[in-house]
């Protein structure tokens, strides 16, 4: 591989590593609360709402329902209005974040409403209230899921972002069809490749060794 | 003289704050009512034992007094503070009055077992250090001063209760509620647990009021005991009268396992017709059970009744005693009058036609 590719090579990864981490970190900072939204106002919970529950059920799901290549090209206006462009590398992470958001709710809404009630139910009787219940039960108690959740979006998110080259964004998928599908230079495809493999492995062994870590449960 | 006056001024006091008088609670759950008129009340440092079957409406008495379950109607007071119509808001503070211990413990499993003891001071806004030097002393009370920075996974069952007890104390509540907490137990750690209970009990003066299913636990700590069934109330008193003279047919059931019983082939033999030998069900409590009643019966009836089954427990340093005799058809009569002249409750059973 030329010193060229090399340096195309780095920064269409420095390309990925952007969109994934800006989008896995917004996906994060709006999916966790949307998820615990999800649980508290369900049946039961802690601030039950039914009504509310199930439009931003509806929501969820019909983001989730669009394939994300539609989105990326759909959310263009939106995209436009936030980021001032609907080319290059920042724009492709507003419609990687409303993929990501979603689906990272989800995950998040099934850590949260495992935790055991019997611990809800514990820390009412102490005399605590909504917020107590937040901060010391659903999220402390649900964490090693949400972590091993926010494992799985990043390395989905890695997925995802090789569809942004499509508009201009760059990264590792974009190099790879480029180069590597279109002017038949397969050491790129095989370089890009091999990069992939690593980044997630790394990412999902780091995932892994903090679950263990936070995971108190038996 | 003054000492008299004293204790008479204290005692009033004492009836003043019953720390919860429940009046005619009712709830419903669908067509069902899981409390059907509770009136009852727990006196300030008494242990009081509530007792049913399941779907008694044991749990959902126990989660009104703290809030946790509303009642359709009636009146829930706790230390004189009518409870019923408070919003969420009041409630909270009242629950941190309120100590309680679970069936499955629901400790934090993200917390250690510290940090679980510490939380409702946390919830109190106490200062760290503060609070950490209280569970530590919290710990040692409950005898786990080593397992401060364990998890509770670490922990065994009977271990994992004290760390319940230990938090449910943390906030120095006027009342220990305690929800089958050691039905999840062995009956060896079920005892250390209750031995556990009524040590703090006598030393902090502590109110508390268990709900069980096992009559082992009441016989073990309580002073008073309540009898649930279908949501109301069926007996209650002192846990040693209860226990010697059941009335209600559930209170007889679930004592069954723990009260000697007529031997099932000697039972299965029975029948109204008088004749051959009649068997007698003998109850004796209190000072009565401890005075000379075998050697009166044999000096009256000289060869005239057998032992067929039957003992003397001890509850609450009372003696109760419960036997089964077989006594010739003709005699049974005599022996029975004889007995109740001792303060014993006599019933007949019925009759054998033989030897049985």
């Amino acid at each position: 591989m030329s010193p060229i590719m090399l340096e195309l090579l780095v920064r269409s990864l420095w390309e990925t590593v952007v969109m994934t981490a800006a989008s896995g970190i917004i996906s994060l900072v709006f999916g966790l609360p949307l998820g615990l939204a999800l649980v508290a106002t369900a049946r039961g919970g802690i601030a039950e709402n039914l009504w509310i529950n199930r439009v931003l059920g509806a929501v969820i799901n019909g983001f989730r329902s669009v394939p994300f290549i539609i989105l990326l090209v759909a959310l263009i206006p939106v995209t436009r209005l936030i980021v001032g462009t609907s080319i290059g590398t920042w724009a492709a992470i507003v419609p990687l974040s409303i993929a990501a958001t979603p689906y990272y709710a989800r995950i998040a809404e099934v850590s949260l409403r495992e935790v055991d009630r019997g611990l809800i139910e514990a820390v009412r009787a102490m005399g605590g209230n909504r917020w107590t219940i937040v901060r010391e039960v659903l999220i402390p108690e649900a964490l090693p899921g949400i972590v091993a959740g926010f494992t799985v979006t990043l390395v989905t998110l890695i997925g995802a972002s090789a569809m942004a080259g499509a508009i201009g964004a760059g990264g590792l998928g974009d190099l790879a069809i480029r180069y590597g599908y279109q002017r038949f230079e397969t050491s790129v495809m095989v370089a890009v490749v091999a990069v992939l493999i690593v980044m997630v492995c790394g990412i999902q062994w780091i995932g892994d060794r903090w679950v263990a870590k936070l995971d108190h449960r038996s | 003289m003054n000492s008299h006056v004293t204790w008479k001024a204290a005692s009033a006091a004492a009836e003043e704050t019953d720390v919860i008088r429940l009046a005619d609670v009712r709830r419903r759950f669908g067509e069902t009512a899981a409390l059907d008129g509770v009136t009852l009340t727990v006196r300030r440092g008494e242990i009081l034992g509530i007792i049913g079957r399941s779907g008694a409406g044991k749990s959902t008495l126990i989660r009104c007094l703290n809030g946790l379950e509303r009642p359709d109607s009636g009146t829930i007071e706790i230390e004189g503070r009518e409870i019923t119509g408070l919003g969420e808001a009041d409630l909270q503070p009242l629950r941190r009055r309120i100590g309680m211990i679970f069936q499955h413990f629901n400790l934090l499993s993200a917390k250690t077992v510290e940090e679980n003891v510490a939380l409702p001071l946390k919830i109190e806004g106490w200062p760290k250090a503060k609070r950490l030097a209280r569970a530590a002393e919290l710990l040692e009370l409950v005898g786990l001063s080593g397992k401060a920075k364990a998890y509770p996974s670490e922990l065994s069952g009977g271990q994992k209760q004290r760390v319940g007890i230990a938090r449910a104390l943390a906030a120095k509540p006027a009342l220990l509620l305690s929800d089958e907490a050691t039905s999840a137990l062995d009956p060896e750690t079920t005892r250390s647990i209750l031995t556990l209970l009524k040590d703090i009990n006598r030393k902090l003066g502590l109110t508390i009021l268990l709900i069980t299913h096992e009559m082992e636990v009441v016989r073990g700590i309580a002073d008073r005991v309540t009898v649930l069934d279908a949501g109301r109330v069926v007996e209650e008193g002192p846990v040693w009268q209860v226990f010697s003279r059941p009335q209600a047919e559930t209170t007889r059931s679930l004592l069954s396992s723990i009260r000697p019983q007529l031997p099932a082939h000697i039972a299965d033999k029975l029948t109204a017709d008088v004749g051959g030998e009649a068997i007698l069900g003998i109850d004796i409590a209190g000072p009565a059970a401890t005075g000379p009643l075998f050697e009166g019966l044999s000096q009256e009836f000289p060869g005239g009744y057998r032992l067929n089954h039957g003992g003397v427990d001890h509850i609450q340093e009372q003696a109760v005693g419960r036997f089964f005799l077989a006594v010739p058809a003709d005699k049974a009569a005599s022996l029975a009058s004889y007995v109740e002249r001792l303060g014993a409750q006599v019933e007949v059973l019925g009759h054998v036609a033989d030897h049985a």
